[in-house]
């Protein structure tokens, strides 16, 4: 890969993506700035407040060029508010909240509740090799519906009690895919791999 | 409300520390009303401090601070849709209970308040909310982390509008990582006894080079630069108490130090967003201040 992978870098856990990448031999930067957008093959969203996220991007004037790059097909990774910022429609979202509309799916924000109820659970993961991975989820968002076209890669297990249990967690639409937990906060970069083998076919096909 | 199965669980270390991951680049700001909450979150804030009375006030008003009136926290808490954080007074762990009850997403056991108990802090490990707790060096970080603290911040000294202690602090508590960090293993037990830590935490330190958990800086913030400065020294993102809303301006104040928060290694944009700001908050020196006036002091 000649071009590095971006890692949005307003606010939220920047590092950890970046380490994430990093350790499956992929160049990473931070990307605060349109000048940087466009140097990048493709983008990681980190977990953040997405309403913060939502409120910076159009500050600093990335809003629309992001926009711009998603469009044309750049490659996208979101987690947490990175997956809200992502979707098409978020609930339970401010009203003036920013969508980037990548990904064809209604997300329900902080959908588990509060920080009380921020768990870590074990989550099978389709495209993930190795046994599954341990999902944590922090004031997390669930997706609702999918649009035709998105692939759900993870659910929450049944034996979650509650109306979380079966939610879609995990999901790929074309070369954007998201998750509602956190990957980067484990030390597993099994799914940054699986993020970074869709750049790499980006790269390949032009 | 889930009820998650034994595979799956709630309050554990990695949720607790992973929230205040999520703020990081980020400021957090103190609010007394709704309104004030509702100006940070349009600020880019990720999230609020609510309290009854900012530092500068509570200095001014002197007497017993105690943890804000429920039905004020869950005002703000009801406003915004970031996480909201609220304070208890240091060992004061039904204070903290109630917070936890209120939905607050994490407990500041704050030195801004009057403290409850002279000799314990609360012990956080019986908690599902996640604490913040401040440090004046690396010691007590690592105290306060063997309680089970998830988050620390320098303490500064609240409102004053001046940012010498949280300097200090923010000096001191890097200073000493990077001392243990040049150790001989073998010298880490007697680092520990010095420090008056756990040694496991010690030794943690000692080899990432990093508390295990996310600092952040607090006291004393009141300017952009002050937060780009805090940014520069190690922090990992900001707490401004009375800085924003016993400043001229609240709105424009916030988000500018918001933006220098982000772009804290880049003068020409701190530069941008400190012009014409109107009045920082009056400040006060501490040097020459009375003993029993300080704050930083609180905990053990």
């Amino acid at each position: 890969m000649s071009a590095p992978v971006g890692v949005l870098a307003l606010q939220g856990n920047v590092p950890e993506h970046l380490d994430a990448l990093r350790a499956c031999g992929a160049e990473a930067v931070p990307v605060r700035r349109p000048s940087e957008l466009a140097e990048v093959a493709g983008l990681v969203l980190p977990g953040g407040e997405s309403t913060t996220l939502s409120k910076l991007l159009e500050a600093v004037e990335l809003l629309e060029p992001l926009r711009e790059r998603l469009r044309a097909g750049m490659p996208a990774f979101g987690s947490c508010a990175g997956m809200i910022l992502l979707a098409r429609e978020a609930i339970d979202a401010r009203p003036d909240q920013h969508q980037l509309g990548a990904l064809d799916i209604t997300v329900r924000r902080n959908a588990f509740g509060r920080q009380v109820a921020s768990f870590e659970s074990d989550l099978t993961v389709t495209g993930v090799a190795g046994g599954p991975v341990r999902a944590v989820f922090i004031r997390a968002p669930w997706v609702e519906t999918t649009g035709r076209g998105v692939e759900v890669l993870a659910r929450v297990p049944g034996s979650v009690a509650g109306p979380a249990a079966g939610k879609v967690v995990a999901v790929r639409q074309g070369p954007v895919m998201a998750t509602a937990f956190h990957p980067e906060q484990t030390g597993d970069a099994r799914l940054h791999d699986l993020f970074l083998r869709r750049v790499r076919d980006s790269v390949a096909t032009g | 409300m889930t009820r998650p199965e034994p595979a799956t669980a709630v309050g554990t270390g990695g949720v607790k520390r992973g929230l205040a991951d999520m703020l990081k680049g980020g400021v957090i700001m103190d609010v007394v009303t709704p309104e004030q909450a509702k100006i940070a979150e349009d600020a880019g804030a990720v999230a609020v401090m609510a309290l009854e009375r900012v530092p500068a006030d509570i200095r001014a008003d002197g007497g017993v601070a105690r943890m804000s009136d429920p039905d004020m926290v869950r005002g703000i808490v009801e406003s915004v849709s970031i996480p909201v954080m609220a304070k208890a007074r240091i060992g004061h762990f039904v204070e903290a209970q109630v917070l936890q009850s209120l939905g607050v997403d994490y407990v500041d056991e704050s030195e801004v308040l009057t403290p409850a108990d002279e000799a314990h802090h609360i012990d956080k490990w019986a908690f599902t909310v996640p604490f913040v707790c401040g440090a004046t060096n690396l010691g007590e970080a690592l105290r306060r982390l063997g309680e089970g603290a998830a988050m620390i911040r320098s303490k500064g000294e609240a409102g004053t509008g001046n940012v010498v202690e949280a300097t200090r602090h923010m000096r001191a508590i890097r200073s000493e990582i990077r001392a243990l960090s040049r150790m001989d293993p073998q010298e880490l037990y007697a680092a520990a006894k010095e420090l008056r830590a756990p040694v496991a935490l010690v030794q943690e330190v000692a080899e990432s080079g990093r508390l295990p958990v996310v600092l952040f800086t607090a006291g004393g913030i009141a300017t952009p630069a002050d937060a780009a400065m805090m940014m520069q020294l190690g922090a990992e993102g900001v707490f401004v108490g009375s800085g924003i809303f016993k400043s001229g301006d609240p709105a424009r104040r916030a988000e500018a130090i918001v933006r220098a928060t982000t772009f804290h290694d880049d003068p020409d944009v701190i530069a941008k967003v400190s012009a014409g700001l109107g009045e920082a908050m009056v400040g006060r020196t501490t040097a020459d201040m009375p003993e029993h006036e300080r704050l930083a002091t609180r905990g053990w």
